[in-house]
Protein backbone atom coordinates (compact mmCIF):
# COMPACT_ATOMS: atom_id res chain seq x y z
CA UNK A 1 0.00 0.00 0.00
CA UNK A 2 1.41 3.36 -0.96
CA UNK A 3 1.06 6.49 1.16
CA UNK A 4 -0.88 9.57 0.09
CA UNK A 5 0.36 11.33 -3.03
CA UNK A 6 2.10 14.68 -3.08
CA UNK A 7 -0.41 17.49 -3.58
CA UNK A 8 -0.34 19.19 -6.99
CA UNK A 9 1.54 22.48 -6.88
CA UNK A 10 -0.61 25.39 -5.72
CA UNK A 11 -1.12 27.66 -8.70
CA UNK A 12 -1.19 30.92 -6.77
CA UNK A 13 2.29 30.78 -5.26
CA UNK A 14 3.98 32.84 -8.00
CA UNK A 15 1.29 35.46 -7.65
CA UNK A 16 1.75 35.44 -3.86
CA UNK A 17 5.49 36.07 -4.23
CA UNK A 18 4.89 38.83 -6.78
CA UNK A 19 2.30 40.60 -4.59
CA UNK A 20 4.53 40.29 -1.53
CA UNK A 21 7.53 41.68 -3.42
CA UNK A 22 5.52 44.62 -4.75
CA UNK A 23 4.07 45.44 -1.34
CA UNK A 24 7.55 45.50 0.20
CA UNK A 25 9.18 47.38 -2.69
CA UNK A 26 6.52 50.07 -2.72
CA UNK A 27 6.85 50.48 1.04
CA UNK A 28 3.16 49.78 1.46
CA UNK A 29 4.05 47.26 4.15
CA UNK A 30 7.21 46.85 6.24
CA UNK A 31 6.91 43.13 6.76
CA UNK A 32 5.16 40.19 5.13
CA UNK A 33 4.13 37.36 7.43
CA UNK A 34 3.59 34.11 5.56
CA UNK A 35 4.90 30.57 5.37
CA UNK A 36 8.23 29.22 4.18
CA UNK A 37 9.57 25.74 3.53
CA UNK A 38 11.87 24.41 6.23
CA UNK A 39 13.42 21.12 7.19
CA UNK A 40 10.41 20.12 9.26
CA UNK A 41 7.77 21.40 6.87
CA UNK A 42 6.05 24.72 6.50
CA UNK A 43 6.70 27.31 9.19
CA UNK A 44 5.86 30.98 9.71
CA UNK A 45 8.29 33.48 8.23
CA UNK A 46 8.71 37.25 8.55
CA UNK A 47 10.02 38.84 5.34
CA UNK A 48 11.25 42.42 5.23
CA UNK A 49 13.56 42.23 2.21
CA UNK A 50 11.74 42.17 -1.19
CA UNK A 51 14.49 39.87 -2.51
CA UNK A 52 13.39 37.22 -0.05
CA UNK A 53 9.76 37.18 -1.18
CA UNK A 54 10.50 34.01 -3.16
CA UNK A 55 10.75 32.15 0.14
CA UNK A 56 6.99 32.29 0.47
CA UNK A 57 5.00 29.12 -0.09
CA UNK A 58 1.39 28.06 0.16
CA UNK A 59 0.32 24.43 0.27
CA UNK A 60 -1.53 21.90 2.42
CA UNK A 61 1.12 22.17 5.15
CA UNK A 62 0.29 25.81 5.87
CA UNK A 63 -1.74 24.93 8.95
CA UNK A 64 -0.64 27.82 11.19
CA UNK A 65 -3.00 30.69 11.90
CA UNK A 66 -0.66 33.64 11.46
CA UNK A 67 -3.25 36.06 12.84
CA UNK A 68 -1.86 35.27 16.26
CA UNK A 69 0.95 37.72 15.35
CA UNK A 70 -1.66 40.51 15.14
CA UNK A 71 -2.84 39.80 18.68
CA UNK A 72 -2.50 43.05 20.66
CA UNK A 73 -0.45 41.14 23.26
CA UNK A 74 2.29 41.02 20.64
CA UNK A 75 2.92 44.72 20.27
CA UNK A 76 6.53 44.00 19.30
CA UNK A 77 5.09 42.70 16.02
CA UNK A 78 2.88 45.71 15.36
CA UNK A 79 5.89 47.94 16.11
CA UNK A 80 7.55 46.56 12.98
CA UNK A 81 5.20 48.76 10.97
CA UNK A 82 2.39 48.01 8.57
CA UNK A 83 2.00 44.26 8.14
CA UNK A 84 1.19 42.22 5.06
CA UNK A 85 -0.39 39.01 6.30
CA UNK A 86 -1.09 35.86 4.31
CA UNK A 87 -4.42 34.36 5.41
CA UNK A 88 -6.62 31.37 4.74
CA UNK A 89 -10.38 31.65 5.17
CA UNK A 90 -10.34 30.55 8.82
CA UNK A 91 -7.53 33.00 9.55
CA UNK A 92 -9.54 35.83 7.97
CA UNK A 93 -12.32 35.08 10.46
CA UNK A 94 -9.82 35.64 13.27
CA UNK A 95 -8.84 39.01 11.73
CA UNK A 96 -12.55 39.88 11.69
CA UNK A 97 -12.71 38.88 15.36
CA UNK A 98 -9.92 41.33 16.24
CA UNK A 99 -11.53 44.10 14.17
CA UNK A 100 -14.94 43.43 15.76
CA UNK A 101 -13.44 43.90 19.21
CA UNK A 102 -11.43 46.99 18.20
CA UNK A 103 -8.16 45.19 18.84
CA UNK A 104 -6.75 45.96 15.42
CA UNK A 105 -6.83 48.86 13.01
CA UNK A 106 -7.74 47.72 9.51
CA UNK A 107 -5.24 50.24 8.11
CA UNK A 108 -2.43 48.51 9.91
CA UNK A 109 -2.65 45.32 7.91
CA UNK A 110 -2.79 44.31 4.25
CA UNK A 111 -4.49 40.96 3.94
CA UNK A 112 -3.37 38.56 1.24
CA UNK A 113 -6.09 35.92 1.11
CA UNK A 114 -5.43 32.48 -0.35
CA UNK A 115 -8.18 30.37 -1.86
CA UNK A 116 -7.97 27.28 0.31
CA UNK A 117 -8.88 23.65 -0.26
CA UNK A 118 -8.12 22.54 3.27
CA UNK A 119 -4.93 21.75 5.11
CA UNK A 120 -3.28 18.74 6.70
CA UNK A 121 -3.87 17.93 10.32
CA UNK A 122 -0.12 17.90 10.87
CA UNK A 123 2.00 20.33 8.84
CA UNK A 124 5.47 19.11 9.79
CA UNK A 125 6.17 17.18 6.61
CA UNK A 126 8.93 17.52 4.03
CA UNK A 127 6.44 17.50 1.15
CA UNK A 128 2.87 18.81 0.89
CA UNK A 129 0.68 15.74 0.81
CA UNK A 130 -2.61 15.51 -1.04
CA UNK A 131 -5.51 15.56 1.40
CA UNK A 132 -7.14 12.25 2.27
CA UNK A 133 -9.82 11.38 4.87
CA UNK A 134 -6.97 10.17 7.10
CA UNK A 135 -4.69 13.19 7.00
CA UNK A 136 -7.02 16.18 6.49
CA UNK A 137 -7.54 18.59 9.39
CA UNK A 138 -11.06 17.59 10.53
CA UNK A 139 -12.11 21.21 10.95
CA UNK A 140 -11.65 21.81 7.21
CA UNK A 141 -14.60 19.59 6.37
CA UNK A 142 -17.64 21.75 5.65
CA UNK A 143 -15.60 25.00 5.73
CA UNK A 144 -17.77 27.93 4.70
CA UNK A 145 -14.96 30.39 4.03
CA UNK A 146 -12.59 28.80 1.54
CA UNK A 147 -12.55 32.08 -0.38
CA UNK A 148 -12.04 34.76 2.25
CA UNK A 149 -13.83 38.03 1.56
CA UNK A 150 -12.03 40.16 4.14
CA UNK A 151 -8.91 40.58 1.99
CA UNK A 152 -7.03 43.16 -0.02
CA UNK A 153 -5.68 40.59 -2.48
CA UNK A 154 -7.36 37.27 -3.18
CA UNK A 155 -4.99 34.82 -4.84
CA UNK A 156 -4.95 31.28 -6.19
CA UNK A 157 -7.28 29.14 -8.23
CA UNK A 158 -10.60 27.99 -6.78
CA UNK A 159 -9.79 24.84 -4.83
CA UNK A 160 -11.72 21.57 -4.54
CA UNK A 161 -13.61 20.87 -1.35
CA UNK A 162 -11.58 19.17 1.37
CA UNK A 163 -12.35 15.45 1.82
CA UNK A 164 -14.60 14.21 4.58
CA UNK A 165 -12.44 13.05 7.50
CA UNK A 166 -12.82 9.52 8.85
CA UNK A 167 -14.82 10.99 11.72
CA UNK A 168 -16.00 14.60 11.61
CA UNK A 169 -15.81 16.87 14.65
CA UNK A 170 -19.59 17.09 14.70
CA UNK A 171 -19.84 13.30 14.82
CA UNK A 172 -17.39 13.16 17.70
CA UNK A 173 -19.32 15.84 19.58
CA UNK A 174 -22.57 13.97 18.94
CA UNK A 175 -21.02 10.73 20.20
CA UNK A 176 -20.08 12.49 23.44
CA UNK A 177 -23.51 14.06 23.70
CA UNK A 178 -25.05 10.58 23.53
CA UNK A 179 -23.11 9.39 26.59
CA UNK A 180 -24.68 9.60 30.04
CA UNK A 181 -23.58 12.56 32.19
CA UNK A 182 -21.27 10.48 34.39
CA UNK A 183 -19.38 9.13 31.40
CA UNK A 184 -18.99 12.59 29.89
CA UNK A 185 -17.66 13.80 33.22
CA UNK A 186 -15.24 10.88 33.34
CA UNK A 187 -14.12 11.56 29.76
CA UNK A 188 -13.44 15.25 30.29
CA UNK A 189 -11.87 15.01 33.72
CA UNK A 190 -9.52 12.37 32.36
CA UNK A 191 -8.64 14.57 29.39
CA UNK A 192 -8.13 17.64 31.57
CA UNK A 193 -6.05 15.68 34.07
CA UNK A 194 -3.40 15.43 31.35
CA UNK A 195 -3.08 19.21 31.20
CA UNK A 196 0.35 20.48 32.24
CA UNK A 197 -0.82 24.11 32.31
CA UNK A 198 1.71 25.28 29.77
CA UNK A 199 -0.96 27.66 28.38
CA UNK A 200 0.15 26.96 24.82
CA UNK A 201 -3.55 26.92 23.89
CA UNK A 202 -3.83 30.49 25.11
CA UNK A 203 -0.54 31.72 23.70
CA UNK A 204 -1.28 30.51 20.19
CA UNK A 205 -4.91 31.64 20.12
CA UNK A 206 -5.35 34.72 17.93
CA UNK A 207 -8.36 35.78 20.02
CA UNK A 208 -7.00 35.27 23.55
CA UNK A 209 -6.27 38.96 23.75
CA UNK A 210 -6.29 39.80 27.46
CA UNK A 211 -3.15 41.57 28.52
CA UNK A 212 -3.44 39.87 31.87
CA UNK A 213 -5.12 36.49 31.83
CA UNK A 214 -7.49 35.56 34.67
CA UNK A 215 -5.36 32.50 35.34
CA UNK A 216 -2.47 34.76 36.30
CA UNK A 217 -4.51 36.68 38.85
CA UNK A 218 -3.46 35.30 42.17
CA UNK A 219 -4.91 37.87 44.59
CA UNK A 220 -7.50 36.46 44.85
CA UNK A 221 -6.62 33.21 43.18
CA UNK A 222 -9.42 32.48 40.73
CA UNK A 223 -7.97 29.48 38.97
CA UNK A 224 -5.56 27.25 40.83
CA UNK A 225 -2.26 27.33 39.00
CA UNK A 226 -1.00 23.87 39.97
CA UNK A 227 -1.54 21.20 37.34
CA UNK A 228 -4.01 19.07 39.26
CA UNK A 229 -7.45 17.95 38.10
CA UNK A 230 -9.51 20.60 39.89
CA UNK A 231 -7.55 23.60 38.67
CA UNK A 232 -7.25 22.01 35.25
CA UNK A 233 -11.02 21.66 34.98
CA UNK A 234 -11.47 25.28 35.94
CA UNK A 235 -8.81 26.46 33.49
CA UNK A 236 -9.98 24.48 30.49
CA UNK A 237 -13.59 25.43 31.09
CA UNK A 238 -12.66 29.10 31.47
CA UNK A 239 -10.52 29.15 28.36
CA UNK A 240 -13.38 27.67 26.39
CA UNK A 241 -16.14 29.94 27.65
CA UNK A 242 -14.02 33.05 27.19
CA UNK A 243 -13.97 32.09 23.51
CA UNK A 244 -17.68 31.27 23.27
CA UNK A 245 -19.02 33.02 20.19
CA UNK A 246 -15.50 34.24 19.38
CA UNK A 247 -13.67 31.06 18.43
CA UNK A 248 -13.12 30.79 14.66
CA UNK A 249 -12.23 27.09 14.72
CA UNK A 250 -8.70 27.51 13.40
CA UNK A 251 -7.74 24.49 15.53
CA UNK A 252 -4.45 25.97 16.74
CA UNK A 253 -5.12 25.34 20.45
CA UNK A 254 -5.57 21.63 19.89
CA UNK A 255 -2.66 21.41 17.48
CA UNK A 256 -0.37 23.11 19.97
CA UNK A 257 -1.55 21.14 23.00
CA UNK A 258 1.46 19.02 23.99
CA UNK A 259 -0.70 16.41 25.74
CA UNK A 260 -3.43 16.08 23.12
CA UNK A 261 -6.55 17.36 24.88
CA UNK A 262 -9.34 17.41 22.25
CA UNK A 263 -10.07 21.11 22.66
CA UNK A 264 -11.72 21.26 19.24
CA UNK A 265 -14.62 19.21 20.64
CA UNK A 266 -15.18 21.76 23.37
CA UNK A 267 -14.85 24.66 20.93
CA UNK A 268 -17.20 23.02 18.44
CA UNK A 269 -19.80 22.38 21.12
CA UNK A 270 -19.71 26.07 22.02
CA UNK A 271 -20.11 26.98 18.36
CA UNK A 272 -23.13 24.70 18.20
CA UNK A 273 -24.60 26.27 21.33
CA UNK A 274 -24.29 29.86 20.08
CA UNK A 275 -25.58 28.79 16.70
CA UNK A 276 -28.60 26.94 18.09
CA UNK A 277 -29.46 29.60 20.62
CA UNK A 278 -28.51 32.81 18.83
CA UNK A 279 -28.16 31.84 15.18
CA UNK A 280 -24.52 32.97 15.23
CA UNK A 281 -21.82 31.53 13.02
CA UNK A 282 -18.28 32.89 13.00
CA UNK A 283 -17.66 34.73 9.75
CA UNK A 284 -15.08 37.11 8.34
CA UNK A 285 -17.51 40.01 8.45
CA UNK A 286 -16.44 42.31 11.32
CA UNK A 287 -19.90 43.94 11.34
CA UNK A 288 -21.52 40.65 12.34
CA UNK A 289 -21.96 41.20 16.12
CA UNK A 290 -20.69 38.41 18.37
CA UNK A 291 -23.40 36.74 20.49
CA UNK A 292 -21.82 37.27 23.92
CA UNK A 293 -21.87 40.95 24.74
CA UNK A 294 -25.00 41.34 22.66
CA UNK A 295 -28.57 40.33 23.53
CA UNK A 296 -32.14 40.27 22.34
CA UNK A 297 -35.16 40.91 24.50
CA UNK A 298 -36.66 37.58 23.44
CA UNK A 299 -33.62 35.35 24.00
CA UNK A 300 -34.41 31.80 25.08
CA UNK A 301 -34.68 31.31 28.82
CA UNK A 302 -36.10 27.81 29.18
CA UNK A 303 -33.38 26.99 31.74
CA UNK A 304 -34.44 29.85 34.06
CA UNK A 305 -37.14 29.34 36.66
CA UNK B 1 -27.37 9.26 43.32
CA UNK B 2 -30.50 8.23 45.19
CA UNK B 3 -32.58 9.15 48.16
CA UNK B 4 -30.41 7.20 50.61
CA UNK B 5 -28.72 10.52 51.42
CA UNK B 6 -31.96 12.12 52.52
CA UNK B 7 -31.69 11.30 56.20
CA UNK B 8 -28.24 12.56 57.01
CA UNK B 9 -27.14 14.71 54.09
CA UNK B 10 -27.52 18.48 54.38
CA UNK B 11 -26.88 20.07 51.00
CA UNK B 12 -24.55 23.05 50.85
CA UNK B 13 -25.92 25.56 48.43
CA UNK B 14 -24.43 28.86 47.38
CA UNK B 15 -26.75 31.50 45.95
CA UNK B 16 -25.43 34.36 43.85
CA UNK B 17 -28.13 37.00 43.78
CA UNK B 18 -28.51 40.52 42.55
CA UNK B 19 -28.82 43.30 45.06
CA UNK B 20 -31.92 44.92 43.62
CA UNK B 21 -34.40 42.11 43.10
CA UNK B 22 -33.58 38.70 44.45
CA UNK B 23 -31.69 39.86 47.52
CA UNK B 24 -34.60 42.10 48.42
CA UNK B 25 -37.00 39.25 47.59
CA UNK B 26 -35.06 36.94 49.88
CA UNK B 27 -35.15 39.63 52.56
CA UNK B 28 -38.91 39.82 52.11
CA UNK B 29 -39.16 36.05 52.48
CA UNK B 30 -37.30 36.40 55.77
CA UNK B 31 -39.29 39.32 57.16
CA UNK B 32 -42.48 37.52 56.09
CA UNK B 33 -41.34 34.58 58.26
CA UNK B 34 -41.70 32.16 55.37
CA UNK B 35 -40.48 28.68 56.19
CA UNK B 36 -37.71 27.47 53.96
CA UNK B 37 -34.68 25.23 54.03
CA UNK B 38 -31.66 26.77 55.70
CA UNK B 39 -29.07 25.22 53.39
CA UNK B 40 -28.52 28.29 51.25
CA UNK B 41 -25.72 30.79 51.76
CA UNK B 42 -26.43 33.99 49.90
CA UNK B 43 -23.76 36.08 48.20
CA UNK B 44 -25.06 39.48 47.18
CA UNK B 45 -23.76 41.12 44.03
CA UNK B 46 -24.75 44.34 42.29
CA UNK B 47 -26.34 42.60 39.32
CA UNK B 48 -26.57 39.20 37.63
CA UNK B 49 -24.39 40.80 34.98
CA UNK B 50 -21.67 40.89 37.64
CA UNK B 51 -21.79 37.14 38.16
CA UNK B 52 -18.92 35.50 36.36
CA UNK B 53 -19.48 31.79 35.58
CA UNK B 54 -16.21 31.31 37.40
CA UNK B 55 -18.04 32.15 40.65
CA UNK B 56 -20.07 28.98 40.17
CA UNK B 57 -16.98 26.92 39.47
CA UNK B 58 -15.37 28.40 42.58
CA UNK B 59 -18.40 27.51 44.67
CA UNK B 60 -18.17 23.90 43.53
CA UNK B 61 -14.44 23.95 44.26
CA UNK B 62 -15.11 25.13 47.79
CA UNK B 63 -17.50 22.27 48.39
CA UNK B 64 -20.93 23.50 47.30
CA UNK B 65 -23.34 20.74 46.29
CA UNK B 66 -25.50 23.13 44.33
CA UNK B 67 -25.60 26.72 43.16
CA UNK B 68 -28.43 29.21 42.65
CA UNK B 69 -28.10 32.24 40.40
CA UNK B 70 -30.95 34.68 40.62
CA UNK B 71 -31.71 38.23 39.65
CA UNK B 72 -34.23 40.65 38.23
CA UNK B 73 -36.82 39.60 35.70
CA UNK B 74 -36.23 40.71 32.11
CA UNK B 75 -37.02 44.41 31.69
CA UNK B 76 -36.53 44.99 35.44
CA UNK B 77 -32.76 45.31 35.62
CA UNK B 78 -31.59 48.22 37.72
CA UNK B 79 -28.84 48.73 35.15
CA UNK B 80 -31.20 48.25 32.19
CA UNK B 81 -29.50 45.29 30.52
CA UNK B 82 -27.29 43.43 32.99
CA UNK B 83 -29.71 40.52 33.25
CA UNK B 84 -29.98 40.22 29.46
CA UNK B 85 -26.23 39.86 29.19
CA UNK B 86 -26.26 37.39 32.07
CA UNK B 87 -29.03 35.39 30.41
CA UNK B 88 -26.87 34.74 27.35
CA UNK B 89 -23.76 34.03 29.37
CA UNK B 90 -25.52 31.54 31.63
CA UNK B 91 -27.37 29.87 28.77
CA UNK B 92 -23.99 29.08 27.21
CA UNK B 93 -22.52 28.12 30.56
CA UNK B 94 -25.49 25.90 31.41
CA UNK B 95 -25.15 24.04 28.10
CA UNK B 96 -21.38 23.62 28.14
CA UNK B 97 -21.40 22.38 31.75
CA UNK B 98 -23.82 19.66 30.69
CA UNK B 99 -21.47 18.76 27.85
CA UNK B 100 -18.69 18.42 30.43
CA UNK B 101 -20.86 16.12 32.50
CA UNK B 102 -22.20 18.43 35.22
CA UNK B 103 -25.77 17.61 36.17
CA UNK B 104 -27.86 20.69 35.27
CA UNK B 105 -29.91 20.20 38.44
CA UNK B 106 -26.88 21.32 40.43
CA UNK B 107 -27.32 24.81 38.98
CA UNK B 108 -30.60 26.66 39.43
CA UNK B 109 -31.20 29.86 37.52
CA UNK B 110 -34.19 32.01 38.41
CA UNK B 111 -35.75 35.42 38.18
CA UNK B 112 -37.03 36.55 41.57
CA UNK B 113 -38.26 40.11 41.99
CA UNK B 114 -38.23 42.16 45.19
CA UNK B 115 -41.89 41.33 45.77
CA UNK B 116 -41.54 37.60 45.15
CA UNK B 117 -40.54 36.40 48.62
CA UNK B 118 -42.79 33.39 48.14
CA UNK B 119 -41.13 32.52 44.84
CA UNK B 120 -37.70 32.72 46.49
CA UNK B 121 -38.92 30.28 49.13
CA UNK B 122 -40.04 27.90 46.37
CA UNK B 123 -36.77 28.24 44.47
CA UNK B 124 -34.78 27.48 47.61
CA UNK B 125 -36.94 24.55 48.64
CA UNK B 126 -36.99 23.03 45.17
CA UNK B 127 -33.23 23.39 44.82
CA UNK B 128 -32.59 21.86 48.21
CA UNK B 129 -34.94 18.97 47.37
CA UNK B 130 -33.17 18.41 44.04
CA UNK B 131 -29.72 18.44 45.59
CA UNK B 132 -30.91 16.18 48.41
CA UNK B 133 -31.99 13.75 45.71
CA UNK B 134 -28.68 14.02 43.87
CA UNK B 135 -26.59 13.67 46.99
CA UNK B 136 -23.28 15.35 47.84
CA UNK B 137 -21.25 16.50 44.84
CA UNK B 138 -18.62 13.83 45.39
CA UNK B 139 -17.60 13.79 41.73
CA UNK B 140 -16.40 17.40 41.87
CA UNK B 141 -14.73 16.96 45.23
CA UNK B 142 -12.91 13.92 43.89
CA UNK B 143 -10.99 16.27 41.58
CA UNK B 144 -9.03 17.36 44.64
CA UNK B 145 -9.94 15.00 47.48
CA UNK B 146 -7.56 16.55 50.00
CA UNK B 147 -8.09 20.14 49.08
CA UNK B 148 -11.69 20.91 49.99
CA UNK B 149 -11.76 23.78 52.40
CA UNK B 150 -14.07 23.48 55.38
CA UNK B 151 -17.54 24.77 54.82
CA UNK B 152 -18.57 27.22 57.52
CA UNK B 153 -21.02 25.41 59.75
CA UNK B 154 -22.37 28.60 61.18
CA UNK B 155 -22.14 32.06 59.72
CA UNK B 156 -22.70 35.20 61.76
CA UNK B 157 -24.47 33.34 64.51
CA UNK B 158 -26.88 31.52 62.20
CA UNK B 159 -27.81 28.08 63.44
CA UNK B 160 -26.02 25.22 61.71
CA UNK B 161 -28.19 23.49 59.14
CA UNK B 162 -28.43 20.32 61.27
CA UNK B 163 -30.48 22.12 63.90
CA UNK B 164 -33.23 22.77 61.40
CA UNK B 165 -34.25 19.16 61.11
CA UNK B 166 -38.06 19.66 61.09
CA UNK B 167 -37.98 22.29 58.36
CA UNK B 168 -35.56 20.23 56.30
CA UNK B 169 -37.80 17.14 56.55
CA UNK B 170 -40.75 19.18 55.38
CA UNK B 171 -38.83 20.22 52.33
CA UNK B 172 -37.71 16.74 51.46
CA UNK B 173 -41.22 15.29 51.48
Amino acid sequence: MTGPAIAPAYAGVDELRRVARELLESGEVRVIIGWEDARRGARPVFITDPAEADKLIFDTRCVHNLVTYLDPRRDHVSELGRIGLVVKGCDAKAVAGLLRESQLSRDHVVLIGMRCGGVLEEGELPEPLALTPENVAPRCYGCDNREPTLTDHLLGEPQPEPPRPVMTIDERVAALDDLPLEERWAFWTEQFSKCVRCYACRQVCPLCICERCIVEKTQPLWIESAAHPRGNFSWNLTRAIHLAGRCVDCGECERFCPVGIPLSLLNRKLQQIVHDRYGYTASDDPENAAPIGDYRLDDQQEFIK
Amino acid sequence: MNSQHSDTFEPRITAFVCNWCTYTGADLAGTSRLHMASNVRIIRLPCTGRIDPLFIVKAFERGADGVIVSGCHPADCHYTSGNYHARRRFAVFHDIMQFLGVDPRRMTFSWVSASEGAKWKDVVNETVANIRELGPYEAYRALAPDAVEPWPEAVDGLTPAGDQEPAAKEVAS
